[in-house]
């Protein structure tokens, strides 16, 4: 029996594509955890990033929450969360958000920072107000960078979220933690598969976005 | 004065222009504003002074002095260089003047109005500013780069970008790079593009800091020969910061020379600067050719030249005889069209039967009365017979000269000029002038 026999049985039984335990439920769990928590991480990780790009100031901060973010082991809060908040959404959300926050403000402050300062200073010299020069001259010359920051929180994020099974919720980690417990190796294999395949969308999406969304002026000239 | 002449496009300006840019205030100095019937500024100053610096100092929390109570007056229409070595305070002067630095003490005023006193990004916009890379937005077309203060003015989209269209051809850009990224363009070609960009929305006022001093000498020159063209067109009020006295001399109406610690050095035309440097700091910076570089000022147009020791190369031998008398060392031989070979001495000539390659090399040919005597000089002193060539505008010969009537002439010139050596031919002849240098 090797793996890919196991994909294929798991697959190939239809069981799995119905109910509430089927692949489309899972993975419409999975994907649901996985956008909240990468909106919260977004809304805290990138006005944070840019205002502190922006001006320059707070990047010692910066420097301590990621380090502090990515010290901190998602299954120990997960479990320390689970204790103190009980079942629900939040205690998943937590470790989530706190394992993708680092990467989305260290690069964004870094892609602000990184900036050439001469258009920066041209843009002020002509009349343009500081959130005009943020959002005009910056960000668009950041955006490559920025959306490499949101592109591995997102990957960390939706290979992490199968930790929601533990505790009682649902998403692609249903079936490796469920698979583990009944000695179903079919199923680890198959859930295991199908997070390694949204990860892989989840970077095609990101490469599409930034097609269309970065300028080819700057696409090709850095 | 009428608008038009002087190349001001408000015609094509929205209603409100005048208010946008801060132009409406109350006059005060010498000014002449009007509207026209459709509430348009028409004019706006005649000459005076624009842009006062008063008793300004810059000096920083550590204590360093950028500026040391200094005190200018920028005349309206004119350029005006800063010069002067690294850490002079020349670029903290100018960003003091769209305040991108606050002076620390005094005040300058624009057309008599405290620059603190004003609303900062309105007196910005009213501003061009070209800086040293260019500054270019890299993920904006060439056109919209250009027309970002417009765009921050509010004009619609598609006027500003007529608007920055017209500007590309103004600066001399190909029309075909107007979709192009930056990234696309050459170094001088970008510098183009920060030069029109910041004369996008027509300011009255031009900050240039170093802008040409990234890119190589050649092109270097077609910017500065570009810039005077646009300033004679355009006649706006440039400030222009630049560490090479050459740039200052070549482009500046008025030189300020400042020297490490932020003081004021002289402040003077750069002819009156070479002619009499205020002290041995002055003298030293711009260098030992001085004198010669002077001459740049001076027109060729009163230089007496010898027409008779010239002749065609198809001459008979009657005509070189004739050519050569009154005792001429070198008559200088023509092809048939007028255009100069080179120098033979006249027993050396056999008519009808000249062999070029066996001429003595005439030097650089200057063009009479719109070149320099440093040209002429120049000319004569490449020429190992010691004449010079003069031509016209066509290349053909009118005339030659001897580096004895150059020196008299430069003598003629000095005591005609005095000490502050100023002539108003200083622009004719200075422009090419330089190439010699």
């Amino acid at each position: 029996m090797n793996v890919l026999h196991f994909i294929n049985s798991f697959f190939s039984d239809s069981a799995h594509w119905h109910g509430y335990d089927g692949i489309p439920t899972r993975m419409r769990e999975h994907i649901q955890y996985s956008l909240i928590a990468l909106a919260i991480a977004a809304a805290i990780g990138l006005p944070v990033g840019l205002l502190t790009g922006h001006t320059g100031r707070g990047g010692n901060s910066v420097a301590f929450v990621a380090t502090a973010g990515r010290a901190l082991p998602s299954f120990g809060l997960l479990v320390l969360m689970f204790v103190l908040l009980g079942l629900g959404l939040t205690p998943v959300m937590i470790p989530l958000v706190v394992l993708a926050v680092p990467p989305i403000l260290v690069t964004t402050y870094e892609a602000v920072r990184s900036v050439d300062p001469s258009p920066v200073d041209a843009a002020r010299g002509m009349g343009m107000a500081e959130s005009r020069i943020l959002f005009n001259v910056e960000l668009p010359v950041a955006l490559p960078l920025i959306l490499s920051g949101l592109r591995s929180a997102a990957i960390q994020i939706v290979s992490t979220a199968t930790i929601a099974a533990y505790v009682s919720l649902g998403g692609l980690g249903r079936y490796i933690v469920d698979g583990l417990y009944q000695r179903n190796y079919e199923k680890v294999v198959g859930g295991a598969t199908l997070v390694a395949v949204l990860a892989l969308v989840t970077l095609g999406i990101f490469w599409t976005v930034a097609r269309f969304a970065v300028s080819p002026g700057v696409r090709r000239s850095s | 004065m009428e608008a038009g002449a002087r190349g001001c496009d408000f015609a094509r300006l929205p209603q409100n222009y005048c208010n946008t840019i801060g132009l409406d205030s109350p006059p005060n100095g010498p000014l002449d504003r009007g509207h026209r019937a459709d509430g348009l500024c028409q004019t706006r100053r005649v000459f005076g002074v624009l842009i006062r610096i008063d008793s300004v100092t810059k000096r920083y929390p550590d204590g360093t002095v950028a500026v040391d109570n200094l005190s200018l007056e920028i005349p309206d229409r004119s350029i005006t260089v800063f010069v002067g070595p690294s850490g002079c305070g020349k670029t903290t002067t100018l960003r003091m003047i769209n305040r991108m630095i606050e002076p620390s003490e005094g005040r300058i005023l624009l057309d008599g109005k405290d620059l603190a006193q004003q609303p900062v990004n309105t007196l910005r916009r009213s501003m061009g500013y070209v800086i040293q890379n260019a500054g270019l937005f890299q993920h904006r077309t060439i056109v919209d780069n250009i027309a970002t203060v417009p765009r921050l003015l509010g004009w619609s989209k598609d006027k500003a970008r007529e608007r920055a269209r017209e500007l590309m051809e103004r600066v001399g850009l190909d029309g075909a790079l107007a979709k192009r990224y930056p990234y696309q363009l050459s170094g001088g070609q970008q510098q183009r593009v920060g030069v029109a960009r910041a004369l996008a929305a027509d300011p009255p006022v031009l900050l240039m800091d170093e802008p040409f001093s990234a890119v190589d000498p050649v092109v270097r020159k077609g910017l500065q020969d570009e810039l005077l063209r646009i300033q004679a067109e355009l006649g706006k009020t440039i400030v222009f910061v630049t560490h090479d006295i050459d740039e200052a001399v070549k482009i500046g109406t008025n030189v300020a020379v400042m020297r490490t610690g932020g003081h004021l050095a002289q402040f003077a035309p750069p002819a009156e600067l070479l002619s009499n440097p205020a002290d041995d700091f002055v003298e030293d910076f711009l260098g030992a050719d001085r004198g010669i570089r002077r001459l740049s000022f001076f027109s060729t147009a009163g230089l007496g030249l010898l027409t008779t020791p010239i002749v065609a190369v198809d001459s008979t031998a009657e005509q070189i005889t004739e050519r050569s008398a009154g005792d001429v060392p070198y008559l200088l031989v023509t092809d048939v069209e007028g255009k100069p070979l080179g120098w033979s001495e006249p027993a050396l000539l056999t008519a009808g039967a000249v062999d070029p390659a066996r001429l003595l090399p005439y030097g650089r040919p200057f063009e009479h009365g719109k070149e320099s005597l440093r040209a002429a000089l120049d000319g004569a002193v490449l020429s190992p017979t010691g004449w010079a060539v003069a031509v016209g505008a066509d290349g053909r010969v009118t005339g030659v000269v001897s580096q004895q009537t150059i020196g008299e002439a430069i003598r003629a010139a000095h005591a005609e000029n005095g000490a502050d050596g100023h002539t108003d031919g200083r622009t004719d002849g200075r422009t090419d002038a330089k190439v010699a240098g």
